[in-house]
């Protein structure tokens, strides 16, 4: 945790371990973001709020964390979870795990020193557009073949861990559940990118991705390129799942882009608002989560997800009870109405 | 068949040409040398039992799949190859599945109709009007703000058939748009699709029901693996084409089975 919190408070960059993924002048924006605006944003609002954790760096770091991937995880998940496609995030952030374990395996093999990180987003990458191939053989999703290749990166996964020399399984619970103390600089700085990244490629191919979502048909008919949307959906949430797994867990990543979205799908009219109102959600689950984590030290992870799964329950709850007055609104509206022709009537005598 | 044959003289350019087509998913052919020309504006309907191929034609014409053998032209190009998307309003078989379940509004499903046209960037005033103009024609203007999961059978169509107008297409491919929406609204939604033909717009319908192919199309195609009639709704009723179309399934499967 000392390492951990030396970084965050702006250690000279040279002394900063480069890692390969990402060279040092891409994380220093990173670090003066969080050093000058998110840092001195947050400490204002720990007085403000009394609460200190919030002036904690490797808290800052934690949050700043958790709201990019409240945000990058519905915007992509409404398009999955609306495609009836849930499952391949779960599947996904699987073999990303094998990825890891691949990266750690061929570091500890060849000495090389490959960031696992950079291995899980190729594994999960190919694995990927390696389903949406299936797929477009076979014509469909199926669940058997998903949770074959669900299992199948798992089990490699595991077997190139323990055929790994030296005592690689104390890192491994951190992929498996997540954790907040291991969110480094590098990190943020990497959610910061896919935020950024995943967020403008969703804007610009917003069209097409919402017509190929809603009718795929239709948009081949139409002459969209269905395919390319498809395969870049499939490749957006390899890359949100990756970037989030760290802290969420690879067992729980999937529920960032289904739970907030399944909630949004309750009381959303448009799909615009969907989208926003999955943010929101996601938003209020990773920083009640977060704080929960802290307050009780559980799980951050487990904390983000139940908070989440909380707000689906009220959506679910309001939508009924929404259902329910707007029956008891019409009924009240036609006696009112009823009433008010009888009120005219005895106006228009008077003018 | 007369009529079509008198038709194909007369026109040289058929919207769509289907020329001796035939397609098979892998084993057994579901279609074999077919041949049937669409010509603009007319009202195409195409009949036959279940698994006669219907779908699949459907999807051959608008170049959605490629022929095994033959050759399909439409608009007077190689279907496949045919890329003015906008000229083509589809309402596929289970279109109306996914509006059910997603939040979307009407006026979201509609706007899709500009879409080939506009696939990045701003709206033009054209488009925006094209949309309002489209919502109006079906009769849904007041419903645009509205969840379409949320909207009666009937009214679901028709935002289908407004996003197909928002498009300004040439041709409107329905398969089976009426299933699971009550007689009344049936009878309005074939009224207004008439309606559309008689401006000009060229559409295809593949319906289970007879009476409404009879009524409203100005040729009918009864299918099953091969065509067994093309031509005029009131010659169709004088031959035995239909009963020549069911009963051959049954050979068929009997003669499979072997």
């Amino acid at each position: 945790m000392f390492i951990l919190r030396r970084l965050g408070e702006g250690v000279p960059l040279d002394n900063v371990i480069a890692t390969p993924l990402f060279a040092v002048n891409v994380l220093a924006p990173i670090e003066w973001f969080l050093n000058y605006v998110f840092g001195p944003g947050m400490n204002v609002l720990a007085d403000l709020l009394g609460m200190p954790m919030l002036e904690y760096p490797y808290m800052q770091r934690a949050y700043l964390a958790a709201l990019c991937i409240a945000l990058i995880g519905p915007v992509v998940g409404t398009f999955l979870v609306h495609r009836e496609m849930a499952m391949i995030s779960d599947t996904l952030a699987h073999t990303a795990f094998a990825g890891v374990a691949v990266g750690l395996f061929l570091n500890s093999a060849f000495s090389l020193t490959l960031s696992p990180l950079l291995t899980a987003f190729v594994v999960a990458i190919v694995t990927a557009l390696l389903v949406e191939l299936l797929v477009e053989h076979a014509g469909a999703y199926s669940d058997t073949s998903l949770a074959i290749v669900l299992t199948g990166g798992f089990a490699v996964g595991s077997i190139l861990i323990t055929a790994t020399d030296g005592g690689i399984a104390v890192g491994i619970d951190a992929y498996l559940f997540g954790s907040l103390a291991t969110v480094s600089t590098e990190s943020v700085g990497i959610l910061v990118l896919m935020s950024v990244l995943v967020g403008s490629l969703v804007t610009l191919a917003y069209r097409p991705l919402l017509y190929v979502t809603f009718d795929a048909t239709a948009a081949r008919a139409a002459r969209l390129n269905v395919r390319l949307y498809k395969r870049l959906m499939v490749v957006l949430t390899a890359l949100v799942v990756v970037s989030a797994m760290q802290i969420m867990g690879v067992i729980l990543v999937a529920a960032m882009l289904v739970v907030p979205v399944a909630a949004a799908a309750q009381v959303a009219e448009s799909f615009k608002q969907s989208i926003l109102l999955a943010i929101l959600a996601a938003e209020f689950a990773a920083i009640a989560g977060v704080m929960l984590s802290y307050v009780y030290g559980i799980a951050a992870g487990g904390s983000i997800v139940v908070a989440a799964i909380a707000v689906y329950a009220v959506a679910l709850s309001s939508r009924k009870l929404g259902y329910r007055l707007s029956i008891a609104q019409r009924f009240s509206d036609r006696q009112s109405k009823h009433h008010r022709k009888e009120l005219e009537v005895d106006g228009g005598k008077r003018e | 068949m007369t009529t079509a044959t008198t038709e194909r003289q007369q026109s040289g350019n058929p919207l769509i040409r289907v020329d001796d087509v035939t397609f098979g998913y892998g084993g057994a052919p579901v279609l074999e040398s077919v041949s049937i020309d669409v010509e603009p504006g007319s009202f195409l309907g195409l009949v036959g039992p279940n698994g006669s191929g219907k779908s699949t034609l459907l999807d051959l014409m608008l170049g959605l799949r490629r022929p095994d053998e033959g050759t399909v032209s439409l608009f007077g190009e190689p279907a496949h190859e045919f890329d003015a998307g906008e000229r083509i309003g589809y309402v596929a078989q289970d279109a109306t599945k996914a509006a059910r379940d997603m939040p979307i509004t009407v006026r979201e499903v509609v706007e899709m109709g500009r879409y080939p046209r506009r696939l990045f960037g701003r709206f033009s005033a054209a488009d925006r009007q094209a949309i309002e103009d489209a919502l109006e024609q079906v009769g849904i203007t007041d419903l645009a703000s509205r969840r379409v999961g949320r909207l009666s059978g009937g009214q679901r169509q028709r935002v289908f058939i407004a996003r197909a107008l928002a498009s300004e297409a040439d041709l409107l491919a329905l398969d089976e748009p009426t299933v699971g929406v009550d007689a009344e609204s049936r009878e309005e939604f074939y009224g207004l699709i008439h309606d559309l033909n008689a401006t000009g717009l060229t559409v295809i319908l593949i319906e289970h029901d007879i009476g409404v192919v009879t009524t409203h199309a100005t040729d009918v195609a009864c299918l099953n693996r091969q065509l067994f009639f093309d031509g005029d709704p009131e010659e169709f009723v004088e031959t035995d084409a239909l009963s020549q179309a069911y009963g051959k399934d049954q050979h068929i499967l009997q003669h499979d089975h072997k």
